[in-house]
């Protein structure tokens, strides 16, 4: 068990090492980025994708899933991207400004830039901000994301993405929305910078339209909330098919800072949504909820580390999962509780439905605490659903499928409810009803 | 509560450094040769006088264990460990195979004593309160001294005595289930303790039995630079019931000690085991110096149907301690306890929790973990329960607290849980808090001093634990934990 083992370079891993050697001139970036590049590469070369003996991706093993490195995917145009966009439904008829990012790139035609700048928001192509002054600064990461190996890829590769810059005490009277569009095969890598100045108040929505059958997305959201900021964020990863999805959220609280954040994940088969977030400043709060479904042989991983380094700061996780046929489900949480960060408030909690005899869920609530005043608490709970309530359903009448929907909507939309963003709850709860009804 | 009174009382009669089992006893002992080497090995197996087999299982741990390395996924930090300048083997010299307790050194008698451990045979009781009597192994360094209450235990045909007895008079049974749990390739310590385990103590309780009285093991690691590695083996027969308590104290010494034990219990159809332990082996001192590094492994296994392993532990000792007692839910509707009180102060660091495996039908496990950190110490909880496939309608409720005393120290909670069984129900809880304000002052207002009001919150938050315990242990145990946490506040 405890075996020495040397590293062996799977062909996925042969193939990305080759790739980044060959595509290396081309990448944006100041001779500093460039640096944290071959960095990451190193890390890649001597470790190899996470696996599951890295702990933190103990049951989701990157390494054996892929197979095969994707190639990077080529630039989409304007018109390419705007084909995906019509064909995808996103967020309906709400109303929202748009920023389109397509195979990792910014397009500008596409997004509403000049509006934006109305509401005092800045936005500017990432891939020109990485060969500025600031450049390598922009590919920092927070101390407990050190050395995850989604991260390393993602710099490593990075082929572009946006920045946002919310003017202090702006608030952006719609919400806007990111849209990641896959046009055609391949690997998209990209990285969102987000800053919200002090007051200033951002509704964040995070979509992705496009081919999910096949390839992989890397995604790094950095968000920056100064003090007395807001930021809200209702990330929505769903699709069908082969694909993986792999996202991370970087985020830092000022001061009375606000950040709260929904991930809703319905597929593809391999999806790893991972955050971490940094308390900065006193007296702010974070509140990360989270809803899963996943079902045939899908993987639905949700992972956070929530540094309280701060005193008098509190943190609510809560999340939901949903699984059936095969699917596994991932919960890792963590809150840390660092020295003298006196009169943390954390609370987290995890609950899982397994729907059929198949599914796996795996739970991982941690508390890691180094201060004696401080209420923390978590809870952890996997099981199927109540028969006693389904049978005070089906007693009056309701057929027992219907009354399925019902207790598993029910069950889910305790978070969705809980996050408490009325715009997009319908919306959500739509997509519950939509995956519940495509069940076999 | 009496117990409270009594506790309070003692905490006051301690002095300011409150370990009172840090004596060394001044007795002529044998040692191996220093070194983990293949002669280590066979020095040890011939001087156990053991068959050929168990040589060659020790040899071939050995082997393993060289090409293995120290774990380091335990929130434990400490300098590493040179195998090489240990010795694997200490014996007090004058009880080679003592026929009775006459023929046991009198200076081991009196240290036991001093350990408030009876080692006669204590007839005054016998008779009058038959259920309350213990029948006890003692086990000094690395070797069984004495065994009370044998002829008794024989005539209900319990066998209990030290495992390198158990290989000479009992050689299948121990062939049959030693490594049976604990596989010789487990962790790297237990590999270790494989090639290495001097002695230790072994029951049977055959088919039907209900074991008469309390069995208990007291070890005491005596000798410097040496290591303890003693193996239990612990086999309940279809329909037996045993009891079994242990021990431990250690003395006063700068440098750390290592003790890497190995305990088994097998529990066959409808028998049930219940294991309790109060560990109490040296912390180290104020300052963090010295104290014994504790690698545990136990484990045990409900291999029939309808059997019961429950552990009960209270971890009040060690410089370091990482130990996870588990329990293996094989048959179907077999169930697993694990109830735990880990005190730490100083600069103690605890690393324990337990693993509940449900692989058989209707298995349920529950576990209540109490966790108390004071002073610089870290206490980490760290469990696993986990349904498979075939473990329908498999049951957990994990409880685990962590209460903080002081600002310096940390608790830590990692708890694992995996199911792949959907109609296998899952629920753990989790909390960690400081003593109130508002409790200190409730018992302040009524006359209590500081140290008198942690002490009775203390005692209310371990109460579902405390309550596990026997009864002589029970007491004990409430004595120690406010020893322990003595000078932790004010």
């Amino acid at each position: 068990m405890n075996a020495n083992t040397p590293i062996t370079h799977t062909q996925a891993e042969t193939g990305l090492i080759a790739r980044y050697d060959s595509a290396r001139a081309g990448f944006a970036g100041t001779d500093a980025v460039i640096a944290l590049r071959d960095a990451a590469a190193e890390q890649l070369r001597r470790k190899g994708l996470p696996h599951r003996r890295v702990e933190e991706y103990k049951y989701t093993d990157l390494r054996a899933f892929m197979k095969s490195s994707a190639r990077l995917s080529a630039a989409a145009s304007a018109d390419e991207a705007r084909a995906v966009l019509e064909a995808s439904d996103g967020f309906g008829d709400l109303g929202r400004y748009r920023i389109v990012i397509a195979n990792g790139r910014f397009v500008e035609a596409l997004s509403d830039v000049a509006a934006l700048a109305g509401e005092g928001v800045t936005v500017t192509d990432f891939t020109e901000a990485l060969g500025g002054d600031n450049g390598a600064a922009l590919l920092a990461i927070p101390a407990s994301a050190e050395g995850d190996g989604t991260l390393a890829l993602n710099t490593a590769f990075v082929q572009g993405g946006v920045m946002l810059s919310v003017r202090e005490g702006a608030e952006v009277s719609k919400p806007v929305e990111l849209l990641h569009v896959v046009a055609g095969e391949g690997a998209q890598v990209t990285r969102c910078r987000i800053a919200v100045a002090p007051g200033a108040k951002l509704k964040l929505l995070e979509t992705f339209a496009g081919n999910t059958s096949s390839g992989e997305t890397n995604a790094v959201f950095d968000y920056d909330i100064a003090d007395s900021a807001e930021l809200t964020v209702t990330r929505l990863i769903d699709g069908d098919g082969e694909g993986a999805r792999l996202f991370t959220t970087l985020a830092r609280l000022g001061s009375e800072a606000r950040f709260h954040t929904l991930g809703f994940i319905a597929g593809p088969s391999f999806v790893r949504n991972q955050q971490f977030v940094a308390f900065a400043g006193e007296n702010s709060e974070a509140r990360l909820f989270g809803v899963t479904m996943a079902r045939d042989k899908a993987l639905a991983d949700q992972t956070l580390i929530v540094d309280h380094a701060v005193p008098n700061c509190s943190s609510r996780e809560f999340f939901k999962t949903v699984l059936d046929d095969e699917a596994r489900g991932v919960y890792q949480g963590r809150i840390n509780v660092a020295p003298h960060a006196q009169k943390t408030d954390g609370e987290m909690m995890t609950q899982a439905l397994l729907l059929s005899e198949g599914p796996e869920m795996a739970n991982k609530p941690e508390l890691e605490i180094f201060a004696d005043d401080v209420l923390c608490a978590h809870g952890a709970t996997s099981g199927q659903i109540d028969e006693d309530l389904l049978f005070y359903l089906r007693a009056r009448g309701i057929p027992e499928d219907e009354a399925k929907t019902l207790l598993v909507l029910a069950f889910l939309s305790e978070a969705i409810e809980e996050f408490g963003e009325d715009d997009v709850t319908g919306m959500l709860e739509e997509r519950v009803r939509a995956w519940l009804a495509a069940r076999s | 509560m009496p117990a409270v009174q009594e506790t309070i009382d003692q905490v006051k009669a301690i002095d300011v450094d409150q370990y009172k089992y840090g004596f060394v006893t001044d007795i002529e002992s044998e040692r191996g040769a220093k070194g983990l080497t293949e002669e280590t090995v066979r020095f040890i197996s011939a001087k156990k006088n053991e068959p050929e087999w168990m040589t060659e299982w020790r040899l071939e741990a050995l082997r393993r264990f060289k090409t293995m390395d120290e774990p380091t996924w335990a929130r434990v930090h400490y300098p590493k460990i040179d195998f090489d300048e240990l010795y694997y083997y200490a014996a007090p010299k004058s009880v080679e195979g003592p026929k009775s307790i006459d023929e046991v050194d009198p200076e081991l008698l009196a240290t036991y004593e001093k350990l408030g451990i009876p080692l006669r045979e204590q007839e005054i009781l016998a008779g009058i309160k038959p259920e309350n009597r213990v029948a006890v192994d003692a086990v000094f360094d690395s070797v069984s001294v004495v065994t009370t209450f044998k002829e008794e235990l024989k005539k209900a045909g319990v066998i209990f005595c030290s495992i390198s007895e158990a290989l000479r008079e009992y050689p299948d049974l121990v062939k049959k289930y030693l490594g049976s749990v604990v596989p010789v390739t487990d962790n790297f310590y237990a590999t270790l303790n494989s090639a290495v385990f001097s002695d230790g103590s072994f029951v049977y309780v055959p088919e039907g039995v209900r074991c008469p009285m309390e069995l208990s093991t007291y070890f005491r690691i005596n000798e410097q630079n040496t290591g303890q590695f003693e193996r239990t083996l612990i086999i309940a027969d279809k329909g037996a019931y045993v009891s079994y308590l242990e021990g431990c104290t250690a003395p006063q010494r700068d440098e750390n000690q290592l003790h890497a034990a190995v305990v088994e219990l097998v529990a066959l159809d409808d028998a049930e085991i219940k294991y309790s332990t109060v560990q109490n082996w040296f912390p180290g001192d104020a300052q963090g110096k010295g104290g014994i590094y504790n690698f545990v492994t136990k484990r045990g296994d409900c291999r029939g149907k309808n059997s019961k392993i429950s552990w009960t532990q209270v971890e009040t000792g060690s410089a370091i301690t990482w130990k996870y007692p588990s329990c293996i839910l094989r048959g179907d509707n077999s169930r697993g306890e694990f109830y735990s009180i880990a005190v730490s102060n100083g600069y103690q660091q605890v690393d324990s929790g337990t693993k509940m495996i449900h692989l058989g039908k209707n298995t349920s496990s529950r576990i209540i973990s109490k966790g108390i950190s004071a002073g610089r110490s870290q206490n980490t909880y760290r469990g696993l329960v986990s349904a498979h496939r075939k473990a329908s309608n498999a049951r957990n409720f994990t409880q685990c607290d962590s209460l903080l005393i002081g600002q310096d120290c940390g608790a830590h909670t990692v708890p694992y849980i995996e199911s792949k069984n959907s109609t296998a129900t899952f629920e753990h809880e989790a909390t960690t808090s400081k003593i109130s304000d508002d409790q200190m002052f409730y018992c302040q207002q009524r006359g209590m001093s500081d140290e008198e009001a942690v002490a009775l919150i203390v005692n209310g938050f371990v109460k579902d634990v405390i309550q596990q315990l026997p009864m002589e242990f029970a007491v004990e145990a409430q004595k120690l934990i406010s020893i322990s946490l003595e000078g932790s506040v004010g």
